[in-house]
């Protein structure tokens, strides 16, 4: 036997580490089998690239219907209809706790002291919250700790700066940090970042700030052009864009958990 | 669209001013170039038998019959897309730089493997585009894969040099709102513009006879066409045929079109 399978046969074969994945959460008031699926659509067809093969968490939270009407099996196959993997649910009640062990789910904390503004009909909320879930093997009171992103070693922000043109289908993600493209974003491409994002030229595409729940991200564009805007899951389409500031230097921001967009 | 007219007009313009030149069609199943070239019925052996080692270049390569310097490397009419490897054509590539200063790599349509096979290798890429969203759109993409897809951009090394040829171009229609305008076209691709070749009656009059277009000095495609290739060279060249063209004594006497 080789030296280094030697090596690999003598260590243990597995080893449980802690790790912070984002996942997305979807938050379920009541559950309508047909409304779910035709809302779940409606938004996936607006970002069909931001949700393809996402893993989501169903959060139970502001469930308000009764508990029979929910059916968890139900929901991960509808999910799984729109190619997106329920791989766990958010609740406290045993009753949703004993549905969720039934149905072969993990069961997380739910989100502490996070609120949630009533939403306005004017725009859309893609992801109710995108937040890091902790997913610790080694369940007890800190495994659930949420913690921030580790600070990069040398205290600066993990930004990202691209001087070439984003093209049509190109994906560009900036994770832990700010996005900054000095060069036009096509339409057809998609740019993500943790933090804000800047086009130094016009914004054709869709642009994604905060994407794992900074509320504080913000999008600057030289000429707003874009596709969709979306700021830690509040969204608006081109259509919702169109106005004064159409073509225009802008900023766009969250306020009151509203996006808002300003001259520059 | 124009990718196969502008790769025999351009080779033809590289080997016209001496530069020795080999154009190649990548795609596997149509075989237009040869149309273009007039030499479909000199074709023996064919870019797919050299890749497999069943014919060497010299066996496969055409000695274009109006101008001097220039081969052509015809594609396959029967083998199947996929007989285009990376391997193989790397190979045939390398052996040909050898003998040839320009290699002019005729793309298949869309994205599929013969054009990602065209564009691997390319040091430089004339993107073609016709004044219309869908065809813009096409081209976005084709230089999205160009920056991420292609060896330089692999290895790390100095990105595909781009040119854009904006083709079939129509000033009246652009005038009238049917067409997109060149500086449309230029904001929305951002990158230089080689040449505006015009819609015109002299590229099917030359595919026709088998006489690529840049031969009809007297026409406006030509002559546009020649202009590009100057530029592709490092020639200053002022764009041409952008306006609505006066129309000339004969044409308003006969109302024929130009
Ligand atoms: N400038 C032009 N004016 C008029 N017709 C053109 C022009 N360029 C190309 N065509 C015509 O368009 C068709 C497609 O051209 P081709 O060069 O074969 O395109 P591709 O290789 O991109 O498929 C052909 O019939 C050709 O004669
Ligand atoms: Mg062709």
């Amino acid at each position: 036997m080789p030296q280094a399978t030697a090596d690999l046969f003598a260590s243990p074969c597995l080893q449980f580490k802690g790790s912070m994945v984002p996942l997305t959460t979807l938050e379920l008031l009541y559950f309508d089998p047909e409304k779910f699926s035709q809302t779940l659509q409606e938004k996936i067809q607006q970002a069909p690239n931001l949700f393809k093969n996402l893993p989501l968490v169903l959060s139970l939270d502001k469930f308000a219907d009764d508990i029979n009407n929910l059916n968890l099996l139900q929901i991960r196959e509808l999910c799984a209809a729109q190619e997106l993997q329920l791989v766990g649910i958010r609740a406290t009640e045993p009753a949703q706790i004993a549905a969720a062990q039934a149905a072969g789910l993990a069961v997380l904390q739910p989100s502490r002291g996070r609120q949630e503004a009533p939403e306005d009909d004017s725009q859309s909320s893609l992801q109710k919250a995108s937040e890091p879930q902790t997913a610790n093997p080694q369940s007890g009171a800190e495994a659930t700790e949420e913690v921030e992103d580790p600070p990069p070693g040398n205290g600066v922000a993990a930004n990202r700066v691209i001087r070439t043109p984003i093209r049509s289908g190109q994906q560009v993600y900036a994770p832990g940090g700010d996005l900054i493209i000095m060069a036009p974003v096509s339409a057809g491409a998609e740019i993500l970042a943790d933090g804000n994002i800047h086009v130094y030229g016009p914004l054709r595409g869709r642009a994604l700030a905060g994407v794992r729940g900074n509320t504080e991200a913000m999008v600057f564009c030289q000429s707003l052009e874009a596709e969709l805007v979306s700021i830690a899951g509040q969204y608006k389409i081109s259509e919702d864009l169109l106005g004064n500031h159409w073509k225009k230097p802008s900023l766009l921001k969250l306020e009151d958990d509203r996006l808002v967009i300003r001259e520059l | 669209m124009g990718k196969t007219t502008t790769s025999a007009s351009i080779a033809t313009g590289l080997a016209k001013r001496g530069h020795k030149t080999v154009v190649i069609d990548f795609d596997v199943g149509l075989r237009n170039l040869d149309l273009i070239m007039n030499c479909e019925r000199r074709v023996v052996y064919d870019f797919v038998n050299v890749i497999n080692g069943e014919a060497t270049l010299n066996q496969a390569l055409i000695k274009d019959k109006h101008t001097d310097k220039l081969h052509i490397l015809p594609a396959s009419q029967t083998r199947d897309k996929e007989a285009l490897t990376r391997e193989g054509v790397e190979k045939v590539l390398n052996e040909l730089s050898e003998s040839f200063e320009y290699i002019v790599c005729d793309s298949p349509a869309g994205i599929e493997h013969g054009a990602l096979m065209a564009l691997y290798y390319a040091d430089e890429a004339i993107v073609v585009t016709n004044p219309e969203v869908s065809s813009v759109r096409d081209s976005d993409r084709i230089l999205g894969i160009l920056q991420s897809k292609s060896r330089r951009a692999e290895m790390g090394m100095d990105p595909v040099r781009e040119h854009l040829l904006l083709t079939r171009y129509n000033p009246e229609r652009v005038i009238k709102g049917e067409m997109l305008s060149v500086q449309d076209v230029e904001e929305i691709l951002a990158v230089p513009l080689l040449g505006v070749i015009p819609e015109s009656q002299a590229v099917l009059t030359a595919s026709n006879q088998g006489i690529p277009v840049i031969h009809d000095d007297l026409s406006d495609a030509g002559q546009a066409y020649q202009d590009a290739v100057a530029r592709l060279l490092g020639e200053e060249r002022e764009h041409r045929f952008l306006d609505v063209q006066k129309k000339g004594f004969f044409s308003r006497v006969f109302g024929g079109k130009a």
